[in-house]
């Protein structure tokens, strides 16, 4: 997180950065043409004093106001024409810039949600939120008022250079030689300025999450009364926070003061070796005092370009961060046009010697922009599983915590490649099928049943957005589900609140269910879908689920084994592997298995009075 | 708004008026020096350009004092920018953290009620964005106060030099106040309404990468990407429209002085040729008006982002003075090693602030002295309510619930929690190590009491598994533990604290049905110590218990033993006999089918 953002990588970011955005180009040529007339009008000011002491101000018979008058007059025109172009320049960069920020910003978000669970688990979401907005503000402010400003300021810096040049050389020199040193100085800062923006980042980013904590723990800290050691957490974090934003600040001020220094210099210099030069006959006053404002616009982009340059570092950063999201290739890949559809009908499952195992996570190691070949694993965390799963059948796979279940949910579903092997659907890899197929087919209900902040109905609709209300409410009713939902406030409108956090858990569960049931899928997975719902309602959506789901295939991920006694076959993982298969009945025969000890202690739980 | 933004910059300078006049001193110190820097030049112009270049002799000595005298005069300008730039960040930076401490404490002051009332979102940005916007125009504070300072010995300069050079600088002074003014004015709505999109495209990312998992396996990653698209394009079409604004009145602002410059040149000149001015005075004034171009943008500045800071301020003021504080008592339970009794009398709850729809109605029912009771009904009934109730996380609307005969309002904080321990149905883990998250830095609670708490949460053996053990760090919201193993987690906390009175709402929902027999037979060997409430489906669970009530529709329709309840109410028998029943239905089919085909 904190790597150095070299001069290098600089260089390379706002070059790739380019690359990813065409639009930026858009009308590039014009803009800048209008940038350097805009910077042209600048120097029409100095001239003009320069003209009007000369030979208005110091004319042979005294001021001559006729020559000021035409000399202003003409300097105001050039002026007018100046603001006109630079209105002109900044419609444009706005314009062309937003545009290219919205791409990216869209871009960005539809590229996070292709990025395969595993990133997104490793990650901070928080973070991820902020590639979208934080990072894209900061590259506008740059684009806007960095890029342009630095643009312009190098324009300005050039053409005085050469209006200097042109009254003076020897001057000119005289003024080089005081800023010189300054160059170097500020890529010094610039390395310094880096390291503690990279502070900051961190800071902040600890900063939030402790504020998040405070509020998502809210009821817990309170129930405990342990108030005094988050808020000294708190302070903690937000005193770091504070103290590295200082930290940052005092390099920024220190670096920018040289400028001041070197405009101290360059003046002196002027006035010495200018009277010297003008005492010897090369240099009039006019000549001289015009000179002393080139001088104040050459500091002027000097100062504006090191503050320009100090910001940078940090809207680098965020296009940075930007770019390696964009650069990480989805590891679970849609096939696309490449790809094919499933064949149409109920859909068989058949898992070929397929192996999983984690990435390692190696502490302290950031996500890496580069795709690595050979990623590091952690243990297997399912072994040589080879079955097939029959179309139309009622599967529930059962086993201990850890055991592996909810993997073999997610390799099912292609939220994951297995390390090795293949899973088949319907005969077709699943690397092969077409997500558009693949996702309009197979339906997971995980057990976080995640609700958008919005109705129950919208809920239900997200996987259906054509669904009518009569519809809506047929599919409660088909589901058991229509007493629950008239219940509700105000039935299926009823707003769910933040995560659905206005409904139970349970009820949560149950919104999740109705939005899988219509979506209408061939394959439906449910990942413990039902776990913190009451028995009574658990058992008539069973009852009800096995009837609208005849004829396609299910597979039930439960902890609850009432799920696997109603299953056509259970299937029983122990430690990564399938140790049993086959229907409850045949299974419950051998009271040693690991199913049989499972299902005694099942019935222990429910059953004894 | 801008009469709301200057309070805020005046309740800032309140509170930090140390800070304030370090950055202040050094901005004037800064402008005096820009101006006496004008003069400089146009004395260095008048006093020594001038005859040194009529006379075409150099005179080493007072080129030296020149020189010297325009150093200096840059030595003192990086004095007053370190005082002002530092000043105004320190300031800046205090302040931040100041209402960052005082907002994240009210977080923890305020109730349960309070924070269900209010998306977590909000309060994130409260805490960050929202006081980053309040003191944002700090930072071009002291520099705007400098450059007024300095616009007015400006201007008072000019009188001594000439009235009618005076004139003009009032003039393009007033013009320059005025755009600022109508700059401020026209941007804030603009800034605002992007301001607004913001966090709406912010909301709507959020939002969508937290359901990640519904919108993949749903396949809807195209339509959240429109939904996206639609707020990013919105966000565009806002700042474009700031752009607008600012590309337009950037380039009049920036121009303005030197229109000015130009002025005084026809105007100085007039006044030359009537003897009232030098050639040196009209180059000093004129070289005025280019030094002054830039500082008087920090006017702008301010004025700027003062509506952004009006509005920040608000919603952080809406959080320091938001009422409905839960007061608690001054009476503590008397120490004592026996478990508590916890009565509920005539409780009514609502969520929300019109309880038009209360979620309980008259629940009452007790948990005497050391015994279990398990709360049971149908998903939806109000038990999760009721255990909050208990664990005092919200008051009742009408009733009260007492622990050991005291209402829980009258007893202190401390006094509360070391009495009552809450489970949550959903496991909240701290970023922090498995000893930071049992302890909780509670006294007390030693890595023997830990062991001990883990112990009966049947935790032991995956901590004693975890590399660090007790020093392992778990990560936010602990991903790297299962949902079983947070839940273990989780209620070793609360046993860790050794309470009279522990609230275990479908605490152990994700725990495998074996695991969660062990730890209901430890806790019930613990049972002299502490009376339990348990919310539960299990029967083995409900088993456990001395009673059962039973709840439906935020009601308590029953209580009594779980035989009682199972032979007189139907709703309770058909809810924890539903496998059973399940079970035997399908028996009976299973049956039937093999007659039928027999």
């Amino acid at each position: 997180m904190t790597t150095a953002v070299t001069r290098a990588s600089t260089w390379s970011t706002l070059r790739r950065g380019l690359a990813i955005s065409p639009e930026l180009r858009t009308g590039l040529a014009g803009t800048l043409g209008l940038a350097v007339l805009a910077t042209a009008g600048r120097v029409a000011v100095p001239v003009a004093i320069q003209k009007g002491i000369d030979s208005g101000l110091r004319g042979p018979h005294g001021a001559d106001l006729g020559v000021i008058t035409g000399i202003v007059a003409v300097t105001a025109a050039v002026l007018l024409m100046t603001m006109v172009c630079a209105y002109l320049m900044n419609v444009r960069l706005y314009t062309v810039s937003e545009t290219a920020l919205a791409g990216i910003r869209t871009r960005t978000f539809r590229h996070i949600h292709d990025l395969s669970m595993l990133h997104q688990q490793s990650e901070r979401r928080g973070s991820l939120v902020s590639r979208v907005t934080g990072d894209v503000d900061q590259m506008s402010q740059f684009l806007q008022y960095g890029g342009v400003t630095l643009l312009v300021s190098f324009g300005q810096l050039t053409i005085t250079t050469v209006v200097m040049a042109l009254y003076s050389w020897q001057l000119t020199l005289v003024v080089y030689a005081a800023f010189a040193p300054v160059v170097f100085i500020i890529r010094f800062f610039q390395r310094r300025l880096t390291v503690a923006y990279g502070a900051v980042r961190v800071q902040v980013g600890t900063m939030l999450a402790a504020v998040s904590e405070s509020v998502v723990g809210a009821a817990v800290i309170r129930a405990y009364g342990v108030r005094g050691r988050t808020e000294s957490r708190l302070d903690a974090a937000i005193e770091d926070n504070r103290s590295a934003q200082f930290t940052a600040l005092r390099t920024s001020v220190t670096s920018f003061t040289f400028g001041e220094w070197a405009s101290g210099l360059a003046t002196a210099g002027v006035v010495v070796v200018g009277v010297l030069l003008g005492a010897g006959g090369d240099l009039t006053v006019g000549q001289l005092t015009a000179y002393l404002f080139l001088v104040t616009l050459f500091v002027q982009p000097v100062q504006i370009a090191t503050e320009v340059l100090n910001e940078a570092q940090n809207a680098l950063a965020g296009w940075h961060r930007v770019l390696d999201v964009l650069d990480q290739r989805p590891d679970v890949a849609d096939p696309g046009d490449g790809g094919r559809d499933l064949p149409p009908g109920p859909v068989d499952v058949r898992f070929s010697q397929v192996h999983f195992a984690y990435p390692a996570t190696v502490p302290g190691r950031g996500p890496s922009g580069t795709g690595e070949p050979e990623p590091l694993l952690g243990p297997e965390v399912l072994s040589e599983i080879d079955h097939v799963i029959a179309a139309r059948t009622r599967v529930a796979v059962v086993g201990e915590t850890g055991s592996g279940k909810t993997t073999f949910a997610k390799l099912l579903t292609r939220l994951m490649d297995p390390t090795r092997g293949s899973v088949l659907l319907s005969g077709v890899p699943l690397t092969e099928v077409r997500f558009s197929s693949l996702r309009r087919r197979v339906v997971m209900v995980p057990q976080d049943g995640f609700l958008f902040d919005a109705t129950v109905a919208d809920n239900v609709r997200f996987a259906r957005p054509d669904l009518s209300d009569q519809e809506l409410y047929l599919a409660f009713t088909e589901l058991g589900l229509r007493d629950w939902v008239d219940g509700l406030p105000a039935g299926v409108h009823t707003q769910v609140g933040e995560r659905g956090e206005a409904l139970s858990v349970g009820e949560r569960q149950l919104v999740a269910l109705a939005r899988a049931y219509v979506a209408d899928p061939d394959l439906l997975v449910l990942d413990e879908a039902t776990s913190a719902v009451d028995p009574a309602t658990e058992v008539r959506l069973q009852r009800t689920l096995d009837a609208v789901t005849r004829g396609r295939t299910t597979i039930a991920i439960a902890h609850r084994l009432s799920t696997a006694r109603a299953a056509d076959e259970v299937l029983v993982v122990d430690r990564g592997r399938i140790v049993q298969r086959g229907p409850h009945d045949e299974l419950v025969g051998d009271p040693e298995s690991v199913y049989g000890r499972l299902y005694a202690s099942w019935l222990e739980q429910t059953r004894a009075s | 708004m801008l009469g709301k933004g200057l309070r805020v910059l005046g309740h800032s300078i309140r509170e930090q008026p140390r800070l304030f006049c370090v950055g202040v001193g050094g901005s004037i110190l800064f402008s005096l020096l820009t101006i006496a820097g004008a003069y400089v030049v146009g004395g260095v112009v008048g006093k020594v350009v001038v005859p040194a270049l009529d006379s075409h002799h150099a005179p080493a000595g007072t080129l030296a004092v020149a020189a010297g005298v325009i150093f200096a005069v840059s030595a003192g300008k990086v004095v007053g920018l370190f005082g002002r730039r530092l000043g105004a960040g320190a300031m800046q930076f205090r302040l931040q953290a100041a209402y960052r401490r005082r907002v994240t404490r009210r977080y923890l002051e305020l109730p349960v009620a309070w924070h269900h009332r209010h998306a977590t979102g909000t309060l994130l940005s409260n805490a960050n964005s929202d006081i980053e916007a309040a003191f944002y125009p700090i930072a071009p504070l002291p520099f705007a106060v400098g450059t007024v300072v300095m616009l007015v010995t400006a201007v008072v300069s000019l009188f001594f030099t000439d009235w009618v050079l005076a004139g003009v600088g009032v003039a393009i002074f007033l013009a320059l106040l005025g755009l600022n003014v109508v700059y401020s004015r026209r941007m804030s709505p603009r800034v605002s309404a992007a301001q607004r999109l913001r966090a709406e495209v912010s909301a709507v990312a959020h939002e969508s990468f937290d359901g990640a998992l519904v919108v993949k396996t749903m396949g809807r990653e195209s339509e959240e990407t429109q939904r996206f698209a639609a707020k990013a394009t919105e966000l565009r079409d806002a700042l474009i429209q700031v752009g607008r604004l600012r590309g337009l009145l950037d380039p009049i602002i920036d121009s303005l002085p030197s229109f000015g410059t130009l002025a005084v040149l026809v105007v100085g000149g007039w006044r030359l040729r009537q003897g009232a001015v030098t050639v040196a005075d009209v180059v000093s004034v004129a070289f005025l008006f280019t030094v002054l171009a830039f500082p008087v943008r920090a006017i702008g500045w301010v004025l700027a982002e003062l509506p952004r800071s009006a509005v920040g301020w608000e919603r952080v003021q809406s959080v320091l003075t938001a009422t409905g504080d839960m007061a608690y008592g001054r009476e503590e339970l008397p120490d004592s090693a026996k478990p508590a009794t916890l009565r509920f009398e005539h409780v009514e709850f609502g969520y929300g602030a019109s309880s038009d729809q209360p979620v309980l109605h008259d629940v009452t029912f007790e948990v005497p002295a050391g015994r279990t009771v398990a709360l049971v009904g149908p998903t939806g009934s109000g038990k999760s309510t009721i255990a909050s109730l208990a664990a005092r996380l919200v008051d009742p609307g009408r009733g009260s619930v007492e622990i050991d005969d005291a209402v829980v309002s009258t007893l202190t904080h401390a006094s509360l929690a070391g009495t009552v321990a809450l489970v949550p149905q959903v496991p909240f883990v701290f970023d922090d190590t498995v000893r930071g998250n049992v302890t909780l830095e509670r006294e007390g609670v030693d890595d023997e009491a830990v062991w001990r708490a883990l112990r009966v949460a049947q935790a032991e053996s995956f901590v004693s598994a975890l590399p660090q053990g007790l020093d392992t760090t778990l990560g936010e919201r602990g991903t790297s533990l299962s949902g079983g193993q947070r839940q273990r987690l989780t209620l070793a906390r609360a046993l860790a604290g050794e309470p009279r009175l522990l609230i275990l709402d479908d605490a152990t929902s994700a725990v495998d049905p074996r695991v969660e027999a062990a730890i209901l037979s430890s806790l019930r060997d613990d049972d002299a110590t502490v009376s339990v409430l348990l919310v539960a489906y299990r029967r083995a669970t409900i088993a456990l218990a001395d009673e059962v009530v039973y709840v439906e529709h935020g009601r308590v329709v029953a209580r009594g033993t779980h035989a009682d309840l199972l032979a007189g109410v139907p709703g309770y028998a058909n809810l924890v006999t539903a496998y059973e029943k399940a079970d035997a239905e399908r028996e009976r089919e299973k049956a039937y089918d093999e007659e039928v085909s027999a």
